[in-house]
């Protein structure tokens, strides 16, 4: 896939914070030489997972324009968005890539009635030039998510149920009619017999309107549900990345073996696997500053090489490992 | 004798301001029982009451909450409590933390951040039995960390040092140092990522394992009760609606809400379009007539709406509350 021809493309980003105080202090590498592709001809949805602490959010962050990347760039449809300095270009972009948050509580102001936010998306976004003329788009948005205008008019975000409120924030990224929807853990806030409503939703969005979605999550089994392709992060790498039956059904990398394993499984009869007893790291934070492969400390694998350089990524039964397990298969 | 009886149990919240009188019925008729050496979960969505159910049988509760009706009644082998008419400083020395403890969802609020782990367990330790000799209480501390697997350092450390799993698991040594007959675990590994969040649970399996005692694990999670729970009971606004062994809740679930829960839960392995459940949890400000899942339910009949099911007693300690199940039996 040639950068030019992609709808969002992710080369060698590299995004590293100052921590500590500023005499003695270090780099800690939240996304650490990511790059990824999405097609835009063919809208998929593409699952970014880690556990928390993975630089998911710090990833989202940069796709969205708020964080320039310390190095690589990214390039949404064609333009690197390093070059977005004016207001129009900003408006553009955030009219072509819409987010949508984890906590709709947060997200829509307690005092604002939620039709408000609709309406200023829609006349921001130059889709109509007056309340009257936004209705019908702002109605049209909502049906798309399963409400309607009338369900929502003077309503504030304490009226409506934690399902409905996230569907109003998937209804309002949806009024500027974007070619991207970012979605960071969009349904970890919401309850279960709900849950797969908003899930769906992201599928028609996807099959019906042709929109690409980028769901962020620490849910495998979701991520498994909804994406075309994942990419699992861990201390700022991406470890491994492919089609998500592929990555998920026959897991490559070690750490995704052992991401994988954990979920619980909603069955009662795979409980001893699950049971099966596992370290945990004490001190989890330090991973960040291991030199070579940040899982070198709790891998059942490790090798002395581990612990020297950082792996390099391997391609290997249709997915990219980061790991020198496989770099014999590669040749 | 069961550890645990709770008979229609009635808790509302009630409020009264400028004249106007409210009433939030959180727990609404719930009976159960909780045996010896066993893992009881709770499952249910956020506002189903479990929280408030949990309050009542801790002896947690404080206005505007109340008792309305109903019975809970410990039996600690020694000695039995009526938790509804325990004098509150009889409950203090001699049954909370001895023989309820409480592992909460982010354990920030039990660990002070000022005061390292080790002044904590001291705080816990004198408060509920008193520390006669410091030296001993040290060692005891210290073993008892290394025995649940944590190394003994930690007590020397802030909260704000350790990780969040670490700092889940300081508060389970924390709430077992005087080996309580119940465990109350509420959203214990909620925030936490997901190995973490295994061995969390696996660290509370081996202590119910080892030292017998009963543990109440209540979250929204149905896929950590299919792995840790040993009976399992489904929440639904204030009720109890079902209750099982966790393989037959599982497997063969009898009401249709837990039908859906499971039904709907993804799972890695599977691509199958799942159907989500129409409507919302209700209000219980104002919660429906009869049976409460009617509105969402898609084999609601008539008598649904008006008839509020009797809970019924199927084979192997299955418990529903259902019309179609009563008549099915029937």
């Amino acid at each position: 896939m040639s950068a030019s021809g992609a709808l969002l493309h992710v080369d060698h980003v590299t995004v590293s914070f100052h921590i500590g105080s500023f005499i003695a202090g270090g780099r800690l590498m939240a996304v650490n030489d990511v790059s990824f592709s999405l097609d835009a001809d063919r809208p998929e949805i593409f699952a970014i997972a880690g556990e928390s602490g993975s630089g998911k959010t710090t990833l989202a962050r940069v796709l969205l324009h708020d964080l320039d990347p310390t190095q690589g760039k990214v390039l949404f449809e064609g333009r690197d968005l390093a070059t977005i300095k004016s207001r129009r270009d900003a408006m553009e972009f955030m009219r072509k890539v819409q987010p949508v948050f984890q906590n709709p509580f947060e997200t829509f102001s307690p005092l604002r009635r939620v039709e408000d936010y609709l309406f200023e998306t829609a006349i921001q976004f130059g889709r109509a030039k007056n309340r009257r003329d936004a209705a019908p788009i702002v109605d049209e948005a909502l049906r798309l998510v399963g409400l309607s205008l009338d369900e929502v008019r003077q309503r504030y975000p304490h009226e409506l149920s934690g399902g409905q409120i996230q569907r109003v924030s998937v209804a309002r990224a949806l009024i500027p009619k974007p070619h991207l929807i970012l979605a960071d853990e969009p349904v970890s806030m919401v309850d279960a017999s709900l849950r797969m409503a908003i899930v769906n939703l992201f599928k028609k969005l996807r099959d019906e309107q042709k929109v690409s979605v980028i769901y962020i999550t620490h849910d495998l089994a979701t991520a498994y549900y909804i994406s075309d392709r994942i990419a699992i992060m861990l201390r700022g790498y991406v470890v491994e990345s492919g089609p998500v039956e592929k990555v998920l059904d026959n897991p490559l990398h070690p750490y995704t073996q052992l991401l994988q394993e954990s979920v619980p499984r909603p069955t009662a009869s795979e409980r001893e696997q699950w049971a099966k007893h596992i370290e945990l790291g004490t001190m989890e934070v330090k991973e960040y500053g291991r030199i070579g492969c940040k899982y070198a400390g709790r891998c059942p694998h490790v090798m002395d090489v581990c612990k020297q350089t950082d792996p390099p990524d391997v391609e290997v039964e249709g997915r990219t490992v980061k790991c020198y397990l496989y770099l014999d298969d590669a040749r | 004798m069961p550890l645990l009886q709770i008979e229609d149990l009635r808790a509302y919240y009630r409020t009264e301001v400028y004249g106007i009188s409210r009433s939030v019925r959180a727990v609404d008729g719930v009976s159960m029982e909780l045996y010896n050496n066993e893992i009881y979960g709770i499952a249910g969505e956020s506002s189903c009451g479990k929280t408030t159910l949990i309050k009542v049988i801790s002896g947690t509760l404080k206005p505007p909450l109340r008792v309305e009706s109903g019975r809970v009644h410990y039996d600690f082998g020694a000695f039995e409590v009526d938790m509804l008419t325990i004098d509150p400083e009889e409950l203090r020395q001699t049954v909370r933390w001895k023989e309820i403890s409480y592992v909460m969802q982010g354990s920030m609020s039990v660990l002070n951040p000022v005061r390292k782990i080790i002044r904590t367990f001291e705080d816990i330790v004198r408060t509920h039995q008193g520390i006669p000799n410091k030296k001993l209480f040290l060692e005891q501390t210290q073993e008892h960390v290394r025995r649940l697997g944590l190394p003994p350092d930690v007590l020397n450390l802030y909260p704000h040092q350790l990780s969040g799993g670490m700092r889940q698991r300081v508060a389970i040594a924390l709430a077992t140092v005087f080996h309580p007959s119940l465990i109350i675990a509420d959203e214990p590994t909620t925030a936490l990522d997901v190995v973490v969040q295994r061995g969390v649970l696996q660290m509370l399996k081996d202590i119910q394992a080892e030292s017998q005692n009963t543990v109440l694990l209540v979250t929204h999670d149905l896929a950590v009760h299919a792995n840790v729970a040993d009976r399992v009971g489904i929440m639904y606004a204030g009720r109890i609606v079902e209750e099982a062994p966790t393989q037959i809740i599982f497997n063969a679930p009898r009401h249709p809400y837990t039908e859906h829960l499971i039904r709907s839960l993804p799972t890695i392995g599977d691509k199958s379009v799942k159907a989500s459940l129409g409507g919302a949890p209700p209000n219980l400000a104002n919660p429906p007539s009869g049976c409460r899942f009617h509105p969402r339910c898609p084999l609601a009949m008539d008598r649904c709406r008006t008839e509020t099911p009797e809970m019924i007693t199927l084979s192997h300690h299955h418990r529903v509350a259902c019309h179609l199940v009563t008549e099915a039996e029937a």
